[in-house]
């Protein structure tokens, strides 16, 4: 009898690494050099926020969405807003809706600038890490002009947004969002022709069209199997059905496709932008019925009836009828979606979060097979993870 | 579509939604049903975004297990739903859907239902050793357990919670109770 030896090395990737992007353990099976296995432990992240949401009121549960996946907060606070608003059967007025709309096309390019960048550090480029987040601080200006803060903005709430646009925000968009095309034409004569990016990520992490759909695959890794999916385009929410963009589509699912579109995606967003700052106009920005969104500051001093409301809304908060939704939005990521159950109470009964990174993350164990360690890292870093919302 | 739903005899649909349907189902039914749902022609929901439960611990199948499926090719979701109790198991929806492996193990580790023929049902988001099943209704917000780190042991330690100051659950609707239980008016709480 003929006596086969395995000699398989297991070691431990992470939990703190700097490729992981967090904090990912990973249980990796090598013979050799060649990975045969790599199973994601996951959950060091996980601080039940979808048990603490249970226990909030629906305005106290919208800054947990900017803590899921901090690099894209708008798109999910986005989705909990849209979830809510389908509940309590309101539309939000137009100018709401270009503002939101606005405002998660300049979170997706944040997210985009952040991952690319990472991606391309993680393959060996260190530049484009920096002038990424010279670009990003310029964008998180604008964040932090219209809700105060640079990263949990807490600005699109069920209703509407907080508040409007500073004076003068839309010309200083305008202006910005001319720059911006001529940075990601740097960005990819840094990048895009790159020997050592193309090396590195040409045909590595490949997964067509059906293993994409069937792992649950959704946003950039779904289209750059060449399936072209998109939500705001497939289901449009808000302004979405009033502008027009392109979807990218790769063709062969490989880490380098899954850069490439998003490069494509960074530019569809400025056109976005600049579209729906065009068609903007001024009116309210959120549903006028202080049932749901609270009075203006000035009337309160004035108003008996505004002080109440003020008084109940950030206490009690308010009611949303009996009944459950699904509700997904295009988050740069993939689809982001929101399963929300009401009893009828002020608190949601069930939010049940559902995070594009964790479909993804779970493609990790097939597409790394046959390849080498050192390509995990690329693996990993073309997906686009992000433990804020994979461990929720 | 619409049609071509009702025609499955387990489908029980309850709701139409435009963009989503939704139904229940019997849990024996499961993989009849999803393999149906997956390979007709006419409603092919060939992606599984979601694996979900809600706890009512006060009814007598306590759990609904939700499956969230979305057909591209028509636009559509369909949100499936069936009930369960405390210890009922269901069939694993692994072979149908690949990606239903760590939505299942997400089900089983936060609500404790057992998915059988599930090749790996470990838990996923909680820590190592972890016990109780953190999204039931009547696990305590707060958890039972905190850890710290012991500048003796040199390690980190594991102990029962302990609060400084009890969790608070106001009782908005009535201005006078400031707590849950009003203290002479049983009757005012929700």
């Amino acid at each position: 009898m003929k006596e086969i030896e395995v000699n398989t090395t297991t070691i431990n990737f992470g939990p703190q690494h700097p490729a992981a992007h967090g904090v990912l353990r990973l249980v990796v099976e090598l013979d050799g050099e060649v990975v045969e296995r790599a199973e994601p432990h996951i959950g060091l992240l996980h601080r039940g926020t979808e048990k603490l949401i249970e226990y909030k009121t629906y305005l106290q549960a919208v800054p947990y969405f900017d803590r899921l996946d901090y690099v894209s907060p708008m798109c999910q606070e986005h989705a909990f807003a849209l979830a809510t608003e389908k509940l309590l059967g309101i539309e939000v007025p137009q100018r709401a809706q270009y503002i939101r709309v606005i405002f998660a096309e300049i979170t997706r390019l944040l997210n985009h600038l952040l991952n690319i960048p990472a991606y391309a550090a993680d393959i060996g480029a260190v530049t484009p890490f920096l002038w990424c987040f010279e670009e990003r601080e310029k964008l998180l200006q604008f964040h932090e002009a219209v809700s105060g803060a640079r990263f949990h903005a807490a600005y699109f709430r069920p209703g509407g947004v907080h508040q409007d646009m500073p004076e003068g925000m839309e010309e200083k968009l305008g202006k910005h969002f001319e720059k911006l095309p001529k940075f990601i034409d740097d960005l990819e004569s840094l990048l895009t022709n790159n020997r050592i990016l193309r090396q590195r990520s040409v045909d590595i992490g490949v997964i067509s069209k059906d293993e994409a759909i069937e792992w649950g695959c959704t946003g950039p890794v779904l289209r750059s199997a060449g399936v072209p999916w998109d939500l705001r385009r497939s289901q449009p929410y808000d302004a979405y059905d009033k502008v027009e963009f392109e979807i990218p589509v790769g063709k062969k699912g490989d880490c380098f496709d899954r850069y490439l579109v998003r490069i494509e995606e960074m530019r569809q967003s400025i056109s976005i932008i600049q579209q729906c700052l065009k068609q903007i106009k001024s009116g309210e920005i959120s549903v006028i019925d202080n049932k749901i969104t609270p009075p203006k500051r000035s009337e309160m001093k004035h108003s008996m009836e505004s002080l109440i409301h003020h008084f109940k809304l950030f206490t009690e908060g308010y009611r949303v009828p009996e009944g459950e939704t699904y509700n997904a939005v295009e988050a740069p990521k993939g689809e982001f979606g929101v399963f929300l159950v009401s009893d009828g109470s002020s608190k949601p009964y069930r939010c049940k979060i559902r995070a594009p990174g964790f479909a993804h993350l779970q493609t990790l164990d097939f597409l790394s097979q046959g390849h080498l360690m050192a390509d995990i890292a690329a693996i990993l870093g073309s997906l686009d993870i992000v433990f804020g919302e994979i461990d929720r | 579509m619409l049609q071509e739903l009702n025609k499955i005899k387990e489908l029980n649909l309850v709701t139409d939604n435009k963009i989503f349907y939704s139904a229940v189902f019997s849990r024996e039914h499961l993989t009849k049903l999803f393999n149906e749902l997956k390979n007709n022609e006419l409603l092919c929901f060939n992606q599984l975004i979601d694996i979900t439960a809600i706890d009512h611990p006060s009814k007598e199948k306590r759990f609904e297990l939700v499956y969230i499926l979305l057909s591209m090719k028509h636009n559509k979701r369909v949100i499936l739903k069936t009930h369960l109790e405390e210890n009922d198991s269901i069939d694993s929806l692994t072979e149908i859907f690949q990606a239903s492996n760590w939505y299942e193990r997400e089900c089983y580790d936060l609500f404790g239902i057992k998915f059988n023929n599930h090749p790996d049902l470990r838990r996923i988001m909680t820590d190592y050793n972890f016990e109780g099943f953190p999204l039931r209704k009547d696990f305590p917000l707060t958890g039972h357990t905190e850890v710290r780190y012991d500048d003796v042991e040199k390690k980190v330690v594991y102990e029962p919670v302990q609060l400084t100051q009890e969790y608070r659950d106001f009782d908005y609707t009535s201005p006078w109770e400031g707590m849950t239980k009003g203290i002479d008016d049983e009757s005012e709480q929700e």
